[in-house]
């Protein structure tokens, strides 16, 4: 572990990894003119390590999208998928990615983005596969399923030596293993296990760091917001996943991050109320919702979409073995995918988890109009916390990037209402 | 005055209408003496259910009788209604016989079923029956029979019950019989759909979802028999594909608007009880014939992927088996996978030149005057091209 240093460090990890990604962006760009393949993936079960072994380019649809979002540019783009025939009801990533392919591919960020030579959808949210459908017609690309058993229940624990555990994780295994034909099949090259160990020995040293940067949010005051530092650190997690510059970005951030909690430097100077979030970001509103809560001395503290949307891998608790690396990439997928990112359905007792250690004084669930995979049942969890523990808990609703479902008035208003419940329970609580 | 034919057909038909909409049969009811187990769309392996001596129950919704108060403060209001009503259904203690509730991960809004089951009545079991969304692995077939093995050990925890490859080998026999009878009806209505109407045969197969399976054989028997009899009026009417109806189920009149204009030859409605085409074999490991089944011996759907299936070279086939001339594309409000195929299918139907109809539904629907303007106009046009 580095030693905290009690002087403040130069470099800035956000500013570093907002450069990292734009850099990567802009590295998809000219894939095509490398001769290298170019893979579609998602953020939930995805198999980036085995990709990365092939040399595949990875492209995040769902990065793309929400950056048309963060851009502003998302309208454009969600006018043309609708005019094309999709559904307002179907999911605004989705809309936002075949407008990008109405547009000849090009995205805001100024990229053209290549197409796929392959794409890798899972099941952990069955939009993704209707999403990889979309490509086969459009791009002509083979779609790859990747199914990852997830929980069956809430309380679904399954041993590692259990007859379950052993049939997950060999079902994954087997799909792991046609994946493995199927790059080879496209790139020409043969499988190289030695590569793939290479890039667990990354990705290892990346959730190391990734573990403790999550964990250094439960200091007093927290160093970074969650919902807005978090998903710029996050995204170089996604983007760079098993790379020297990976394990460097995560050890500059655990640097700097372990060095404001050594000097007591929170990300909010008055922290006053430290929140759990629950829910997607509203990407084409993100300052504005991080301000509505920090104005009140409010911190998301934690959240959930820094472990699903981050590949799930903090849940596991388990680390790759690089010396049998399929068998453990599979081991630990199936592992994230039951205790992590699958756990939208089960949350409960997660975030009723994080609220304790976090030490957080309340809950906020942000659902999502064309996200069904993690809203649908939110107000039935809001209430089961609520009514179980007593926790004050807000519900707003918005989009991921459609800027037509957000209301300022009626969001403030409602953040504002659920400040002056926390002020409440603080005064109650001097008194005693 | 009616024949003893239609009389015949008209009381069967009555019992079907009564099965078919009831939430839950009475607390003991003869079927339901050893208990029930519900599971939600779209299909689920019976079987397994059935041996350990218990009733699967399809949830199908609550439909336009079921008053939605209790839920929508649960679930989000961008998620479809068979959702709503199933969660009404339980927050209003009619699901309370229930021994169990399964759903399977066909879409996102199904999978937080179990977290709400959960949540909300821990005293009632449930759990995911986590069938796979890859049907291309050559380790698929294994992993299936290996989550039935899983399911066959939580049901015998849930009931005390052993499941035994036996008592799994003659559920099959007997639900082999009754999808043989039920592919009969379907082809009659194919090749005659004068003879049976897509509304009598809906209520025909739903029926199935109540009752044990020898007695829905024994009434489907009763039927077919009754149909063979009945005198045939030829009628003049477009004949075309419905597709929508694999999960949230549309209304009965919906079906019967339709019906008005145009004869509904091929369908997917109420896909989980046809969910599996063929004999599954009753030789050998009666789990592995099941899970063999599930991946090989079946349909296709909006929520099941399988690159061996794609959706517009499995409607082109169903449009020529059927010899059906155009085609009717449903979807349920807000279902994302329906939605999406609906737009896929249409896009691939206008590039072939086959007209198609594009409607949305919710089960909750009670009044069809302007979609019965939209299908007059559409069978009109259908008859003059």
């Amino acid at each position: 572990m580095v030693s905290p240093q009690t002087s403040p460090i130069e470099a800035d990890a956000r500013a570093t990894g907002q450069r990292l990604i734009n850099q990567w962006l802009a590295s998809l760009g000219t894939a095509r003119e490398r001769g290298q393949p170019v893979a579609y993936v998602f953020v939930m079960g995805n198999a980036i390590e085995i990709l990365q072994s092939f040399g595949f380019a990875l492209v995040f649809p769902e990065i793309n999208s929400l950056q048309t979002g963060v851009r502003k540019a998302a309208p454009d783009f969600l006018a043309k998928a609708e005019d094309f025939g999709f559904s307002p009801d179907v999911c605004s990533y989705v809309k936002a990615d075949v407008g990008l392919m109405l547009s000849n591919m090009q995205h805001p960020s100024g990229v053209r983005m290549p197409p796929p030579d392959l794409a890798i959808a899972s099941n952990l949210c069955n939009v993704y596969i209707k999403w990889a459908e979309i490509w086969e017609r459009h791009f002509g690309t083979p779609a790859f399923v990747l199914d990852i058993p997830g929980k069956r229940h809430a309380e679904w624990r399954s041993a590692p030596d259990s007859a379950t555990r052993i049939a997950d994780t060999r079902w994954v295994e087997g799909q792991f293993r046609d994946l493995i034909a199927q790059c080879e099949a496209i790139t020409g090259q043969r499988f190289d296990p030695d590569r793939l160990a290479e890039i667990e020995v990354n990705v290892n040293e990346m959730l190391r760091l990734w573990i403790e940067i999550l964990a250094f949010n439960r200091s007093r005051p927290s160093p970074y917001n969650a919902m807005l530092d978090g998903l710029t650190y996050m995204g170089v997690l996604n983007a760079y996943r098993g790379t020297r510059e990976g394990v460097e970005f995560m050890r500059l951030l655990y640097a700097e991050v372990a060095d404001k909690v050594a000097r007591g430097e929170g990300r909010v100077s008055n922290e006053r109320f430290r929140l759990i979030f629950s829910g997607t970001p509203c990407y084409v509103n993100l300052r504005r919702m991080i301000e509505l809560f920090e104005s009140h001395g409010g911190v998301f503290a934690a959240a959930d979409y820094l472990t699903y949307a981050a590949g799930g891998l903090d849940s596991a608790g388990l680390f790759y073995d690089p010396s049998r690396p399929v068998e453990s990439l599979a081991e630990v997928s199936t592992l994230a995918a039951q205790m992590g990112l699958s756990n939208h359905f089960f949350s409960h007792h997660t975030l009723a988890q994080q609220v304790k250690d976090y030490a957080a004084d309340g809950l906020v669930y942000h659902g999502i109009k064309s996200c069904r995979t993690v809203a649908t049942s939110m107000a039935d969890n809001r209430e089961y916390l609520t009514s179980r523990y007593g926790l004050p808990t807000l519900y707003i609703e918005s989009d991921l990037i459609d800027p037509r479902y957000w209301s300022d008035a009626q969001i403030k208003n409602r953040v504002d209402a659920f400040f002056e419940v926390l002020e409440q329970r603080t005064l109650l609580a001097k008194r005693g | 005055m009616l024949t003893t034919v239609e009389s015949s057909m008209i009381s069967v038909l009555e019992r079907c209408f009564e099965l078919a909409y009831a939430d839950m049969p009475e607390e003991g009811q003869e079927e339901d003496q050893l208990g029930v187990i519900g599971y939600f769309p779209v299909y689920f392996p019976e079987e397994i259910v059935h041996a350990a001596g218990l009733r699967p129950h399809a949830l199908l919704g609550g439909g336009s009788t079921t008053e939605v108060r209790l839920a929508d403060a649960r679930i989000g209001s961008f998620v479809c209604s068979i959702c709503h009503s199933t969660t009404e259904l339980g927050l209003n203690g009619t699901l309370r016989p229930m021994m169990g509730f399964f759903a399977q991960p066909i879409c996102d809004a199904a999978k937080h079923m179990v977290g709400i089951w959960g949540r909300n009545f821990p005293q009632q079991p449930s759990q995911l029956l986590a069938l796979p969304q890859n049907a291309n692995s050559a380790a698929a077939v294994r992993y299936v029979y290996d989550e039935y093995q899983r399911l066959c050990s939580v049901v015998a925890e849930w009931t005390g019950r052993e499941i035994t490859d036996e008592a799994v080998r003659a559920s099959i026999h007997i639900y082999n019989e009754n999808r043989r009878l039920q592919r009969e009806l379907t082809s009659m209505k194919r090749d005659e759909p004068a003879r049976v109407s897509t509304a009598e045969a809906y209520l025909l197969i739903r029926a199935g979802a109540r009752l044990r399976k020898e007695q829905h054989t024994a009434l489907l028997r009763e039927a077919l028999d009754t149909l063979r009899e009945r005198p045939v009026r030829p009628r003049d009417k477009p004949r075309v594909v419905f597709l929508g109806g694999f999960c949230e189920q549309p209304p009965l009149g919906m079906i019967e608007v339709i019906e008005d204009t145009c004869f509904i030859v091929a369908d997917d409605l109420l896909l989980g009880q046809r969910w599996i085409t063929e004999d599954v074999p009753e030789e050998g490991d009666p789990i592995w014939a099941l899970a063999e089944s599930y991946i090989e011996r079946s349909a296709s759907s909006p929520v099941q992927y399988d690159a061996r299936k794609p959706k517009e070279g499995m409607l082109m086939h169903m449009l020529q088996e059927a010899r059906a001339e155009a085609v009717i594309l449903a979807a349920a409000k807000f279902c994302e996978p329906g939605l999406d195929d609906q737009l896929a299918l249409s896009r691939h139907l206008d590039a072939q030149k086959i007209p198609c109809l594009v409607l949305e539904f919710e089960e909750k629907m009670t009044s069809f005057e302007q979609m019965a303007m939209q299908v007059e106009t559409f069978a009109e046009s259908l008859l003059f091209r």
